[in-house]
């Protein structure tokens, strides 16, 4: 088994729609096993393509590492899969559903399909064992018949492809400082090449020059090697760095999916616009730095109509009953493709639900 | 283990909403709502209410003797009589008080030695702790029962209090090494640090920072305790170790063993007695489990509701979330939606 095994998939060919390597359809989420539970994520649908780097960005409780601990059904009781289905295409083709497979087939899956860099992946080692044994450990259990010499090459080889050199194997987690257990993390994640791999907040505990060294050695694999990220985090700044695609969150539903420079220089959500001009653009014009007034809603007790509306400038009057949808922007010439959920983009709702239609405001129809 | 009671303040919105929303007093009612606490506790206060009336509504002397010789259960004697002709009903209502206060003295008292020594051993450190350690195990691998006997077979009048004073001076140990670790666990955590940072007394550090966290464990160790006090008085009276003539359920066994009455095929001498004893130590282990699901926040939602879960196909398990697509909510996402 070697690394020539991947499949390779050069950045710069544009991931196309007709391949999509994960797909999460109408996935609702419930926190509590009481009569009112908190509906934490509400038919949420997401797109991940074959060696796309997916964005979801978002404040603080927002869902994000809800929707990607959901997808792989790793939230911890009292989380509860209320709906949806979560598709995974494997490279045969062949078609998954992650919620309805069995205790076995789950624990086969995990790692192989879907691998995940858990938030304080730092803390995620044994602090007892070698960093080499604890990365042969996981190839020995999936990959049946390999032997402890060749499991312990690929651990050496793994290392070196995120940047350590190969006699680290015999490292301890403490001899090694933040940053590289955080690759050593990453090492072991794609040991088994998986398609698709979760990363949540995978940089927040480093320092600014670590955070990029990781960001581009993330980026500089994934051309390599082909797989396809989801990387949760809320600094939008880095998300644009790194991301394809771009899908912002706010309290449970996505808001706005786009490509990362659309979302950057062309958002189409209020939100997303508030979440841009809360951090300063290193080139460009200087502009106002505004930020996002108030704090997102109580999940337990959400308003009706659109959960962003007290915080928002554009509001109107239809905005308090409408719950908006996903739909296209209605702003002409955007790329085909990518969505919004605001009323101000969707006169249909609104004229039907007996309301004057609003314009789209020119701060979102750049 | 990380029961952390000071999360039982404020719940976090998303993940107890209806309980952040309760009403306090509402709030400080759920313990009982978990129907294996409730269980426990009704139990326990049907003996508790027996421990304190039972003298009175006995219907005879429990040491008469009296004409019906070893008669199994009728109206007269509901439990049947002994050889001598006494009335066994009303030995054991006459026997509760003596096996609940024992109990409980013994719960109390080595609950408070093993607080103060466990504490103090994981909180000082250094030499302290090396010689409050080396106590506890030593009292941790004496064999108990035949120090118990020893003690009580020397002293020439042990009774009830007598009796559970040398329970509890056995019995602590157990309780102070479970509570020295998790104090040893809590002195290093960051909000002990800031206490300390803060300017706060070690007494203060200790009362207000600590021990609120161990209240879990402590509640846990006494029910525990009073399982192994009253167990270990019943066992005494049984033997015949303690004075035979002040009445507990053991005492009732003692006599039932000594006139052969399983050879004898009199059931009704030592069956209820048996059962008693066994019914209080399930209601005491039921209110063990009922703490352990109510301080843990994280299992207290699954714990109050286990049937409701059970109805539904939910199983609560780390790593597999459960998948429930029930016909009600389909609908309420969509009307969510509409």
């Amino acid at each position: 088994m070697s690394v020539s095994t991947f499949p390779g998939a050069a950045r710069g060919v544009a991931p196309t729609a007709a391949d999509p390597v994960l797909e999460i359809r109408n996935l609702s989420v419930e926190y509590g096993y009481d009569e009112n539970p908190t509906k934490v994520l509400r038919d949420v649908s997401l797109t991940l393509n074959r060696g796309e780097v997916l964005g979801l960005a978002g404040e603080s409780g927002c869902g994000k590492s809800t929707l990607a601990y959901a997808a792989t059904r790793l939230l911890p009781p009292p989380g509860l899969i209320t709906g949806g289905s979560v598709i995974f295409r494997g490279r045969d083709g062949g078609e998954q559903d992650i919620l309805t497979l069995s205790d076995k087939d789950l624990r086969a899956s995990r790692w192989q399909d879907m691998a995940i860099v858990f938030q304080g992946a730092m803390n995620s080692l044994n602090p007892v064992h070698r960093i080499g044994r604890q990365i042969v450990d996981a190839l020995q259990a999936h990959v049946p018949g390999i032997s402890r010499s060749d499991a312990y090459d690929r651990a050496a080889h793994l290392l070196e492809l995120v940047g350590i050199s190969a006699d680290r194997v015999r490292s301890y987690p403490h001899q090694l400082s933040g940053g590289m257990r955080q690759r050593v993390m990453i090492a072991m994640a794609l040991a088994l090449e998986p398609q698709v791999l979760i990363m949540d907040e995978p940089t927040t505990a480093l320092d600014v020059v670590m955070q990029r060294q990781i960001v581009e050695q993330i980026a500089e694999l994934r051309d390599r090697l082909g797989f396809s990220v989801i990387f949760i985090t809320h600094d939008v700044s880095l998300l644009i760095e790194i991301a394809d695609r771009i899908a912002i969150m706010y309290a449970g539903e996505i808001v706005e999916d786009a490509h990362a420079h659309d979302v950057y220089r062309r958002p189409r959500h209020p939100y997303s616009d508030g979440l841009l001009h809360s951090f300063p653009p290193l080139r460009g014009p200087r502009r106002e730095l505004t930020g996002i007034p108030g704090s997102p809603p109580d999940l337990s007790r959400l308003p009706t109509g659109c959960p962003f509306r007290d915080r928002c400038e554009f509001a109107f009057d239809a905005c308090a009953t409408v719950t908006p949808r996903l739909t296209a922007p209605a702003v002409a010439g955007d790329t085909p493709g990518r969505s919004v959920a605001c009323l101000r983009h969707d006169p249909a709702a609104v004229t039907a639900a007996g309301f004057t239609p609003q314009p789209v405001p020119d701060r979102l129809a750049l | 283990m990380a029961i952390d009671s000071t999360i039982l303040e404020d719940v976090p919105a998303d993940v107890a909403p209806a309980l952040a929303a309760a009403a306090p007093n509402k709030r400080k009612l759920l313990f009982l709502r978990n129907s294996k606490a409730l269980t426990g506790l009704a139990i326990m206060a049907f003996f508790g209410v027996i421990a304190v009336i039972g003298p009175w509504i006995a219907p005879y002397d429990p040491n008469a003797i009296g004409p019906d010789l070893l008669q199994p259960p009728s109206w007269s004697h509901w439990m049947g009589t002994t050889h001598t002709g006494q009335d066994i009903f009303s030995q054991i209502l006459v026997g509760t008080r003596g096996v609940l206060v024992v109990g409980l003295t013994a719960g109390i008292i080595a609950t408070l030695i093993g607080m103060v020594v466990g504490v103090t051993a994981g909180f000082v450190g250094g030499a302290g702790d090396e010689t409050l350690s080396a106590l506890s195990n030593i009292f941790l691998v004496i064999p108990q029962l035949p120090l118990i006997i020893i003690i009580a077979g020397q002293l020439p009048s042990a009774g009830g209090l007598t009796v559970a004073v040398i329970i509890a001076i056995t019995g602590w140990a157990w309780g102070a090494r479970v509570l020295r670790a998790q104090t040893l666990s809590l002195r290093k955590r960051d909000f002990i640090e800031a206490a300390r940072a803060n300017g706060e007394r070690t007494w203060r550090i200790v009362g207000a920072e600590i021990m609120p966290n161990l209240t879990a464990i402590i509640a846990a160790g006494f029910v525990g305790t009073v399982t192994f006090a009253v167990l270990s008085q019943i066992t005494l009276a049984f033997l015949g170790v303690t004075s035979v003539s002040d009445w507990n359920w053991g005492t009732i066994l003692f006599w039932a063993q000594n006139n052969l009455a399983l050879q004898r095929g009199a059931w009704w001498w030592f069956v209820p007695a048996g059962l008693c004893i066994a019914l209080l130590g399930m209601a005491l282990t039921l209110i063990n489990f009922g703490i352990d699901e109510f301080v843990n926040p994280r299992l207290r939602s699954t714990g109050l509701r286990a049937r409701d879960l059970r109805r539904r196909g939910i199983r609560p398990r780390i790593g597999f979330t459960p998948v429930v697509r029930e016909t009600p909510a389909p609908g309420a996402a969509k009307e969510d939606q509409a």
